[in-house]
């Protein structure tokens, strides 16, 4: 198996390439620069900022500049946050993305497989059409309208929790974007987990543990769960990377300090280095997370062997 | 997962004490009236004043730092570091006495201070987007394009306490813009220490009222009071929090919640529910900018003069402040909006008065005039950056355009795509927006200039105008060079080669609790001057 990471991991040296240099050209290909704005700048001052930052040189030229300094770590500066570095950016975000994801992740996958087996288990009973029902909503409010509600009722009627900030991470300010973070994900889950385990529940492996006699409990979580989470354990993979790196809309509404804005307003600010660097990120982050699911996979399912 | 590792990651327990503390805390600080929660409405790109450009970041910086003049509480420039000075016959020289005070550090502040600050902002690598405002220093822009070293700017030290500044004209607006950012003190004894790690907590020295305690991107900066500032007795608060989120909405509730006192710049259609709500806290004032369409007169048919006309005097300019924006704006008849400093009243374009249904019926005679008819009407685009008030503006005057025969297309892009087309020329008409860096009628009028080069949307060239602008910059009088500009901005209401639409205001949220806030032109409040009841 050690074998097997290693190659995975050397595989992932010409993918990671390939994603660097298409990002970077796309992103200079978009029309308008990082310093085009309401008031214009001189062009003698233009020329300095340009200078200073490498963007005077030919486009190839900055892209090995760029290829040389990633690979001694060097991330560049910040076009937009002039004091912080885009490593400084992404050190100091992702922990707090990092948090509230898994702990979202966390819950989603703790009700949406509860609540998707005991509706795949009663299948076409009131409980299943109402999880189901419920789901769908789930999927289909989108978060920056749950955000502001959540916020307003929580916050400014209840006064329960805040309305947003940080806080230095109190968990009073945590609770509202855990939650917007985890319930389409809840949704999502409930729904991959029904559909799956209702698959399995027919198969013919479960016949079998059945005729032996077993307790339709065992049957349940021993044989049936293994099968039918299959398709939540790969679904996990992207969607662990996608919540973990944050929310540009949570974060903006909530004004939690994650990395998640950087991959929205770095690309509207044309801060190159920045979205290079979460671009990076976030392509590492699903590449390890691949491997990682598919190293679960050959636990679960006996018919997938990790060689 | 284990449960002890999930509790490690999370550190419920630690969190939820902490958070209780903390709530504890800031209950104590808020009944010694001591700590101001403002939304600043942005995180700032830099709290090096040599870097920022923003009004966002000026809230912060402006009380780090004061420069040899500032600002009092309605924004009027008073003495700042510098206690007294002189200015020569020509108005091209100013002698500074600057008063003993200190760096918070305890570091003594002379005028080779300001002399290294007001050369480091204009050295090419320090890459300053604002040093084109120190232009007016002599030799500024020649160092600032890498032709000059920087020695030879017009900032000389007599002594320690002596600052001599030679200007390149005689210009009114100077003392006032020396209270601007750009030419606030730098200090060099750490720069030189810790490069551009200088504005991290840690290293940060100032000399103003307040000194950095935490910067967290993203989330908030909190600062605190400098005991070494020079009038520190007059401060009042211990800190004050900036809270750098962007989203007007959410930030309303965190205000309607209290956990904001002030939130800068609230969104425009909420004034209907805040006025019926919160009409005490809502802070409505002129602001020194205008809201503009630049019409590229080096296109046809926008050179010709009639179709300019037209499509100016068919904007109902009060329509779009009353039924569209409701929060107070002005409808501009003007470029410069009227009270800015010795230009009391702008050239305002002749057909003001005229009724809107006869202005309807004289835009469709000009278009007539100009050749476009109802078999063959104008057609033109209309370019803004996305936003919801500028989609609201365009889509009324692209009705009001309907009635005089024009078709319009409406076409918005995001502000980077926009500004590259406006640089470019690249548009027909466009939106556009100046928000005023001091109180002076140059500083608008400027922009149509034929050297203002890419500030100069419409790419507006009229010698007379020109020549106008020229003389008024070397002119000492100042009724005199207000009544050049004035000439100049006929000029230009004349060939109309902008369409003015409406005059700024500022829009703020004040809690009841917040005392000498007081509402000013420039939108500009200092900190030290505010208390909590």
């Amino acid at each position: 198996m050690f074998a097997y990471v290693v190659r995975r991991l050397g595989s992932a040296i010409p993918t990671l390439f390939i994603v660097v240099t298409v990002a970077f050209f796309m992103m200079r290909v978009a029309p308008g620069g990082p310093f085009d704005r309401e008031k214009q700048l001189p062009p003698e001052i233009e020329a300095n900022i340009l200078k200073v930052y490498n963007l005077d040189k030919p486009l190839h030229q900055q892209y090995f500049d760029y290829i040389g300094n990633i690979i001694q770590g060097d991330f560049g500066p910040s076009f937009k946050y002039l004091d912080f570095t885009v490593t400084d950016l992404i050190l100091a975000g992702f922990p707090v993305s990092l948090r509230l994801g898994l702990a979202a992740i966390l819950i989603a996958v703790v009700f949406g497989v509860t609540a998707g087996t005991i509706a795949a288990l009663k299948q076409n009973s009131t409980f299943d059409y109402m999880v189901m029902g419920l789901a769908m909503t789930g999927i289909a409010i989108p978060n920056f309208v749950m955000a502001p509600l959540l916020a307003l009722v929580f916050g400014v009627y209840l006064s329960w929790l805040p309305v947003a900030g940080w806080n230095d991470g109190a968990l009073q300010n945590q609770i509202l974007p855990v939650i917007t973070l985890a319930l389409p994900q809840i949704a999502y889950i409930s729904r991959l987990t029904r559909g799956s385990m209702v698959e399995t529940m027919h198969s013919n492996f479960i016949r079998t543990a059945r005729a032996k006699g077993l307790a339709e409990k065992i049957v349940v979580v021993r044989h049936a769960l293994k099968g039918g989470l299959l398709p939540v354990i790969s679904y996990l993979g992207p969607a662990t990377a996608a919540v973990i790196t944050g929310s540009v809309v949570i974060e903006a509404i909530f004004d939690v300090p994650g990395i998640g804005r950087y991959f929205v307003t770095g690309a509207l600010n044309r801060d190159y280095p920045v979205v290079m660097g979460v671009v990076i990120f976030y392509a590492v982050l699903i590449i390890g997370l691949n491997l990682v699911v598919d190293l679960i996979y050959g636990f679960l399912d006996p018919r997938v062997k990790v060689e | 997962m284990s449960e002890k590792r999930w509790q490690g990651l999370f550190g419920l327990k630690k969190l939820f004490c902490a958070a209780c503390v903390f709530a504890v805390m800031t209950a104590g600080i808020a009944l010694a009236g001591g700590n101001l929660r403002v939304a600043s409405m942005g995180e700032p790109a830099s709290l090096d004043p040599h870097k920022v450009s923003g009004t966002w970041e000026n809230y912060i910086v402006g009380d780090m730092f004061v420069g040899l003049t500032t600002e009092d509480p309605k924004s009027n420039a008073i003495p700042g570091v510098a206690e007294s000075w002189t200015i020569s016959e020509d108005g091209k020289t100013y002698t500074f006495k600057l008063r003993q005070s200190t760096w918070s550090d305890g570091t003594p502040l002379t005028a080779n201070d300001f002399v290294y600050s007001m050369q480091r902002i204009l050295l090419p690598e320090t890459a300053a987007e604002y040093a084109s405002l120190l232009y007016i220093i002599e030799g500024a822009e020649a160092i600032n394009s890498g032709k000059a070293a920087a020695d030879t700017l017009g900032v000389k030290a007599i002594d320690d306490q002596t600052l001599e500044v030679k200007l390149t004209g005689p210009a009114p607006y100077f003392l006032e813009l020396l209270t601007h950012y750009t030419a606030y003190p730098v200090p060099k004894h750490v720069i030189d220490k810790v490069g551009k790690d200088w504005t991290k907590p840690e290293n940060m020295v100032v000399n103003g009222p307040f000194k950095l305690v935490e910067w967290l991107p993203n989330t908030h900066v909190k600062l605190t009071k400098n005991d070494k500032y020079y009038d520190v007795g007059a401060v009042v608060l211990d800190d004050v929090t900036f809270y750098t989120q962007e989203d007007r909405a959410a930030v309303q509730k965190r205000f309607r919640a209290g956990e904001i006192d002030v939130a800068m710049d609230f969104a425009s259609d909420q004034i209907d529910w805040l006025k019926a709500n919160m009409p005490e806290e809502t802070r409505i004032a002129p602001y020194m900018g205008v809201y503009y369409y630049p019409i590229n007169s080096s296109v046809a048919p926008f050179n010709d003069l009639r179709v300019r006309k037209a499509l100016s005097m068919a904007v109902n300019r009060e329509a779009i402040c009353d039924k569209v924006l409701k929060t107070g704006e002005l409808p501009a008849y003007s470029f410069v909006p009227p009270g800015v400093s010795h230009y009391e009243h702008p050239a305002e374009v002749e057909w003001k008065s005229m009724p809107y249904d006869e202005r309807i019926k004289e835009a469709k005679a000009l278009l007539a005039e100009a050749g476009f008819t109802a078999d063959k009407p104008l057609e033109l685009t209309l370019k803004y950056n996305t936003s919801e008030n500028h989609k609201r503006i365009a889509v009324a005057v692209a009705s009001m355009w309907k009635q005089i025969g024009v078709k319009t297309e409406l076409y918005n892009a995001e502000v980077k795509v926009h500004y590259a087309d406006l640089k470019q020329g690249n548009f027909q008409v466009a939106r556009a927006g100046w928000i005023a860096d001091y109180n002076d009628a140059q500083n608008f009028l400027y922009l149509l200039e034929t050297r203002t080069g890419p500030n100069n949307y419409g790419r507006y060239s009229n010698p007379e105008y020109d020549k106008l602008m020229l003389e008024a910059e070397v002119t000492a009088d100042l009724t005199k060079r207000g009544e050049l500009m004035y000439k100049a901005e006929s000029l230009a209401m004349a060939d109309l080669p902008i369409i003015p639409i409406y005059h700024y205001v500022s829009k703020n949220l004040v809690a009841k609790n917040v005392v000498g806030f007081e509402d000013n032109s420039k939108d500009i409040h200092r900190w030290r001057y505010v208390t909590l009841k």
